[in-house]
């Protein structure tokens, strides 16, 4: 478990919107498609998905509706909005810019100080 | 649009908050069943991977009270679960939840009903409209309102700063509507009454300044509401009908508002009759007397925009022209402007001052009440330490404990409040219906009204906050680590170590105000009791009284001697009976009469020369003797001072020393009479009280009723007979002179109601108030000592089995909770006799420097605290060792 890093507060949002993003999702795929797409090195508690899920919703980010899974088991599943889409979009572009910030300054050396 | 859309879904969310929640379940549920799917694949067997599936997802409870959260909406469903979760918690221990409840309900039910009280005698106006603005004409120097008519129409005619002032006078009169004649309570009012009053009638009209012309011209009564139901059967045909008041014709030309009750408070008439009509009513036509002030109120709103200021120079620019033309009758009189409702400071006074301590000490008993609480709280709050700390390891936050800590104590102080606003709207019910005298018009219309519930759920609330406060520091201060592994009873006994803590002070300061309410409470039973056995000037036993009005039996003036002599021969006649005496009035009752009285060497006898203003009472020879006042110079009346003999008086001490110096040099004495009439004083009695047991000393002159006729009679019988059983014999012999009489059979303490109803309500509003402060503190000890053996249990167990004697056990089980009742009863007492400086207002001679009240004090609360520790104390002498070992 030591490869794994918990992940950013704050950031479990933008995830979930990404993994919704590729295609709708029931919960357990949401997690599911985060490991997938984080190359399994983001940790995320399994119950704490849900309250966040629930919120997205609330926000008109992500809509909801029951459906039959793969598994042939009922399941809620989460689709993306196009205010979702959008948020997906400021917030990505958001994070990059901070990603760069962060890389730039820790990448710093003394000479250009 | 976002708002509308979050309502719907709050809206929605509680309409289908079960659904909401299974739904949530469902997904929840089904997320674990993938999960297990993914593991049974990996090669575990299915109940294995449902296991591991479970415990991979975390607190299930926690994270879908989250996702409530996140749904939002949560402050009202986080207050329905919080409710919920109280009520369960309080559920399973419903001792404590019924000793609190209780607490509050006594707390929150007394505060109640005295804030009913208040607010009907106080802050309630009149019954009419614009109340704030009517006001009493109110003669300073006599501390009165009576007026001459003369003198109201004069007012009346004179002022230009008022809309209309407006007269009235109270008096009994005999109402004859087709059957025996009853007695009824008539206010008398001038003609612009109604109009001045702005009321309007709700049957019928009312009369009007404009039909007054003169004397007895405008035979017209108006009902009021109570007499129309009760006595016409809400029958309108009743308007326009013609009755008798005291054998003479009125016609009821309407009926006043339903919630009208007269312009006085606690007074309330059965009918209004014109003022002019006086003679017909009263049997006497005072209308031209100048000097007679027999009206009892003048009253009246100022015109817009005229300031107090301005209306009092007005009335008093007409009182001093009034002075100095009718300089023979009127002296200098000072007018102000006061409430009539509770007859300007008269009555408003007291009634303010008793009030304000008795709100006062409500509130200290709602104060110690949630102290009480605090401390059952607290006590609570260290039991469940153990709960706590596990809530807040298992990840629930502080606030989230505090929040559900809060609702408790809230949801206790309402449902307290409720039951207790429940009781005390019953109670006031019954005190609004009661009559406390059958004689008198008199009502306490104190039913509970929207301040009274908004009063009651703002204490609710408050208290709710202040006691539930109590354990907050102790909640913030937890930590899960120390209590989970310490267990429980090791933390207590932690803080037990402590000097003083939090529940020992609220313990003390709660004992502290039980026990100034049990020092108060004695200190007015006790000035009750002497009061009752003090020197009124005439004994209070074995006397009976009778009273009657001969004028309500219509008999003329010049029959009223013969047949006051009949009645006393009568009664003279019964086996038992020693002496018989006749009064116009007796002292400590109502309706006695008063003159101004001169000395003898007073030439001008204008009011400003007056030597005294003495009560004065017609009386037959043997009166005194009757009354067993005793005669301490000179002689005592006779059947030959009658209408041919000198005019003579007897008079009391007061009256003696304050014209001629001393008892001795009175008899013989002169004195004159405002009509200059001379009087020669052949004795003097002991001196007594006549108008209410804390005046000062007052003058009185006792005139023979031969000479004063009147048809106003009391009889005064001196028997060592049971009253019970002479009452009856009394009221036959009488019926056998006349059938027709309306008769009072009372005691001598029954006739004294009126004066003692003030010291009697006191007495009782505090006895109460000290009974529910002695059971507070008997709760708030037994809880605090009962928590402390329960917490010590181990510890006492373990004395017992290394051999420590009983009262060695029983001191360490007991003895900071006797010593913390030792200090709070002890500083109690002492802000209790401070405080009775305040009960000295009302309570006749309550003084706390009494060695029995003291006594008293200390007596109760040390039996109160016997109570409260006696079935603790037997517990930890139960305590049996070989039990607890096994236990551990």
């Amino acid at each position: 478990m030591t490869d794994q890093a918990q992940i950013l507060p704050g950031t479990l949002d933008l995830l979930i919107l990404k993994a919704v993003s590729l295609g709708p999702l029931h919960g357990y795929g949401v997690l599911l498609r985060i490991g997938q797409i984080s190359g399994r090195a983001l940790l995320i508690e399994q119950g704490a998905l849900y309250p966040a899920l629930f919120r997205l919703v609330r926000q008109g980010l992500l809509t909801a509706s029951w459906g039959t899974s793969e598994n042939n088991r009922r399941a809620k599943f989460y689709e993306l909005t196009a205010t979702g889409r959008k948020r997906l979009r400021e917030e990505t572009d958001g994070w990059n810019r901070l990603a760069a910030a962060i890389g730039s300054a820790l990448a710093a050396q003394p000479e250009e100080v | 649009m976002r708002f509308l859309a979050y309502l719907r879904s709050l809206g929605g969310k509680f309409l289908h908050s079960s659904s909401l929640s299974d739904e949530m379940e469902e997904e929840l549920a089904s997320h674990m069943q993938h999960r297990a799917d993914d593991l049974e694949g990996s090669g575990l067997d299915r109940a294995e991977a449902e296991r591991r599936a479970r415990i991979e997802f975390g607190g299930q409870q926690r994270f879908k009270e989250e996702c409530h959260e996140a749904l939002g909406g949560n402050l009202i469903e986080g207050l329905v679960n919080d409710v919920r979760h109280s009520l369960r918690s309080l559920r399973k221990s419903p001792g404590f939840t019924f000793a609190a409840v209780a607490t509050l309900a006594l707390a929150i039910g007394a505060n109640a009903v005295v804030f009913s009280v208040m607010n009907a005698f106080l802050l309630r106006p009149l019954e009419v409209p614009h109340a704030d603005s009517l006001y009493a004409l109110w003669r300073s120097e006599a501390g009165d309102a009576h007026m001459s008519y003369p003198d109201y129409l004069d007012l009346q005619n004179r002022n230009r700063t008022f809309d209309g002032l407006v007269a009235f006078n109270m008096t009994e009169a005999g109402l004859t509507a087709g059957d025996n004649p009853t007695p009824v309570w008539v206010y008398e009012t001038s003609g612009n009454y109604f109009d001045a009053l702005r009321l309007q009638p709700y049957l019928g009209h009312f009369f009007h300044g404009s039909d007054e012309h003169g004397a007895n011209s405008a035979p017209y009564a108006v009902l009021t509401y109570p007499t129309f139901h009760t006595r016409f059967h809400d029958d309108p045909g009743v308007i326009g009908r013609t009755v008798q008041i005291n054998k003479h014709p009125f016609t009821i030309i309407g009926v006043a508002p339903p919630d009208f009750h007269g312009t006085i408070l606690f007074f309330s008439p059965d009918l209004f009759v014109p003022i002019v009509d006086q003679e017909q009513v009263e049997g006497q036509n005072l209308l031209n007397a100048r000097n007679n002030r027999w009206v009892f109120m003048v009253m009246g709103h100022p015109k817009a925009g005229i300031t107090k200021a301005q209306a009092v120079a007005d009335l008093n620019s007409i009182s001093t022209y009034l002075a100095q033309a009718y300089s023979q009758d009127d002296g200098k009189t000072t007018l102000t402007l006061a409430r009539p409702s509770l007859y300007g400071d008269y009555l408003g006074r007291p009634v303010r001052a008793f009030m304000s301590a008795l709100m006062m000490l409500a509130g200290l008993i709602l104060l110690a009440a949630c102290a009480n609480l605090g401390s059952l709280f607290a006590a609570r709050a260290a039991d469940r330490s153990r709960e706590v700390a596990l809530r807040l390891a298992l990840g629930s936050s502080r606030r989230r404990i505090l929040r559900s800590l809060f609702t408790e104590a809230v949801l206790i102080s309402i449902v307290g409040g409720a039951v207790g606003l429940l009781g005390s709207v019953m109670l006031l019910h019954a005190l609004s219906a009661w009559q406390p005298f059958p004689r008198w018009p008199i009502h306490l219309g104190v039913n509970p009204d929207a301040n009274v519930y908004i009063l009651a759920l703002l204490l609710s609330l408050v208290s709710g906050f202040l006691f539930g406060a109590v354990p907050v520091r102790q909640i913030l201060r937890t930590n899960p680590y120390e209590v989970v592994k310490a267990g429980a009873s090791g933390v207590i006994a932690g803080s037990a170590g402590k000097r003083l803590s939090v529940r020992d002070l609220l313990l003390v300061v709660q004992i502290a105000i039980c026990a100034v309410l049990v020092t108060s409470s004695l200190v007015a039973v006790r000035g009750l009791m002497r009061s009752l056995h003090n020197d009124f000037g005439f004994d209070s036993q074995n006397t009976l009284m009778v009273e009657t009005d001969l004028s309500l039996a219509n008999y003329k003036a010049q029959d009223v001697p013969a047949m006051q002599k009949r009645m006393i021969e009568a009664l003279a006649a019964i086996p038992g009976v020693e002496s018989v005496g006749v009064a116009d009035g007796i002292p400590l009752a109502e309706g006695q009469g008063d003159s101004n009285v001169f000395t003898d060497q007073t030439a001008d006898l204008r009011p400003s020369n007056v030597a005294a203003d003495a009560n004065m009472y017609k009386i037959s020879p043997d009166c005194l003797r009757a009354a067993g006042t005793v005669l301490l110079a000179g002689r005592s009346l006779t059947w030959h001072d009658d209408q041919s003999a000198p005019r003579v008086a007897i008079v009391n001490q007061e009256f003696a020393r304050r014209l001629f110096g001393s008892t001795e040099k009175a008899v013989g004495g002169y004195f004159k009479m405002p009509d200059g009439m001379r009087i020669q004083v052949v004795g003097v009695v002991e001196q007594g009280k006549y108008g209410s047991l804390t005046e000062d000393p007052q003058t009185a002159m006792f005139l023979p009723i031969l000479q004063w006729p009147s048809s106003h009679t009391w009889l005064v019988m001196r028997s060592q007979r049971d009253p019970q059983q002479l009452g009856p014999t009394v009221r036959a012999a009488l019926h056998r002179l006349d059938a027709a009489l309306p008769l009072y059979v009372e005691t001598r303490y029954q006739a004294m109601d009126l004066v003692l109803f003030g010291p009697r309500m006191a007495t009782i509003s505090l006895g109460v108030l000290g009974v529910m402060g002695a059971i507070l503190s008997i709760t708030g000890i037994f809880g605090m000592a009962a928590y402390t053996v329960s917490r010590r249990v181990r510890e006492l167990g373990i004395r017992i089995a290394l051999g420590a004697p009983r009262k060695g056990v029983l001191q360490a089980a007991l003895g900071r909770s006797v010593k913390l009742l030792a200090f709070g009863s002890t500083a109690g007492l002492l802000l209790g006799i401070l405080a009775s400086r305040v009960l000295g207002f009302i309570v006749y001679q309550a003084t706390p420097r009494d060695p029995l009240v003291l006594a008293g004090v200390v007596l109760a609360m040390s039996l109160l605290g016997l109570l409260a520790t006696w079935i603790p104390a037997q517990r930890a002498l139960r305590i049996d060792p070989l039990v607890l070992l096994r236990e551990e």
